[in-house]
């Protein structure tokens, strides 16, 4: 495994509460399945960061070993592997999903807000 | 032997499924190769008290070396017997392939 590589993965993970890695952008997905997830994602109405492995061709070769994930995309939420589309599809359907993302995004807006008071 | 039999013979011996459909979705995609695209829908006692993860985790696992080797994209529907009961056999749709990856 290509360590600077697993680096720049662990600092995506560890910065961005909820990334997604996908294939193209939210705007112009190029492939079936992280177009789903991308529209899932969308509508649970929070921002969310995301990283176009076809543009990242390191990242596309290490992450599924350091994630023991054969497959793209994957949602990652506070540094945790969530599933693919699939399972993000599944957990949409069944209310998991927004509960997630919306508790995720709350939590972070009120650190963001604690560290703006602390100033 | 073809591809969607092996995934059926592991995924057989692996969960002794109460209910199992491979199904080929390589029509609905992008690129010449005639068993690249596959849904699966297994219904086993083996995914009681697992998580979503834990279960597709489970899965890929079991079919490591077709992934590395022959499949492109796997869609999973994993469910327990209760959870396919409520369910109704009802199993979300696959998307038809956008075929960006293969122009990249």
């Amino acid at each position: 495994m290509s360590t600077e590589t697993i680096e720049k993965i662990k600092q995506q993970i560890a910065e961005n509460p909820i990334i997604v890695y996908m294939k193209g952008s939210p705007k112009l997905p190029s492939c079936g399945f992280s177009a789903q997830s991308a529209q899932v994602l969308m509508n649970c109405g929070e921002p969310f960061a995301y990283v176009d492995i076809l543009q990242n061709p390191d990242i596309r070769a290490e992450l599924p070993k350091y994630a023991n994930w054969p497959t793209f995309p994957q949602l990652w939420v506070e540094g945790e592997l969530i599933g693919g589309c699939d399972i993000m599809l599944e957990m949409f359907q069944q209310g998991e999903l927004q509960t997630l993302i919306a508790e995720t995004a709350a939590k972070y807006k009120d650190e963001e807000a604690e560290s703006t008071d602390a100033e | 032997m073809k591809i969607q039999t092996q995934i059926t013979d592991k995924l057989t011996s692996t969960f002794t499924p109460d209910v199992l459909d491979v199904i080929n979705e390589s029509h609905m995609h992008s690129g010449p190769a005639m068993e690249s695209h596959f849904k699966v829908v297994i219904v086993s006692d083996a995914f009681n008290g697992k998580r979503l993860i834990g279960r597709h985790r489970l899965v890929n696992e079991c079919l490591a070396k077709e992934l590395a080797e022959d499949i492109h994209a796997l869609a999973m529907h994993t469910y327990t017997p209760e959870e396919w009961v409520e369910r109704k056999d009802s199993v979300p749709l696959s998307p038809n392939c956008l075929g960006g990856s293969k122009k990249a």
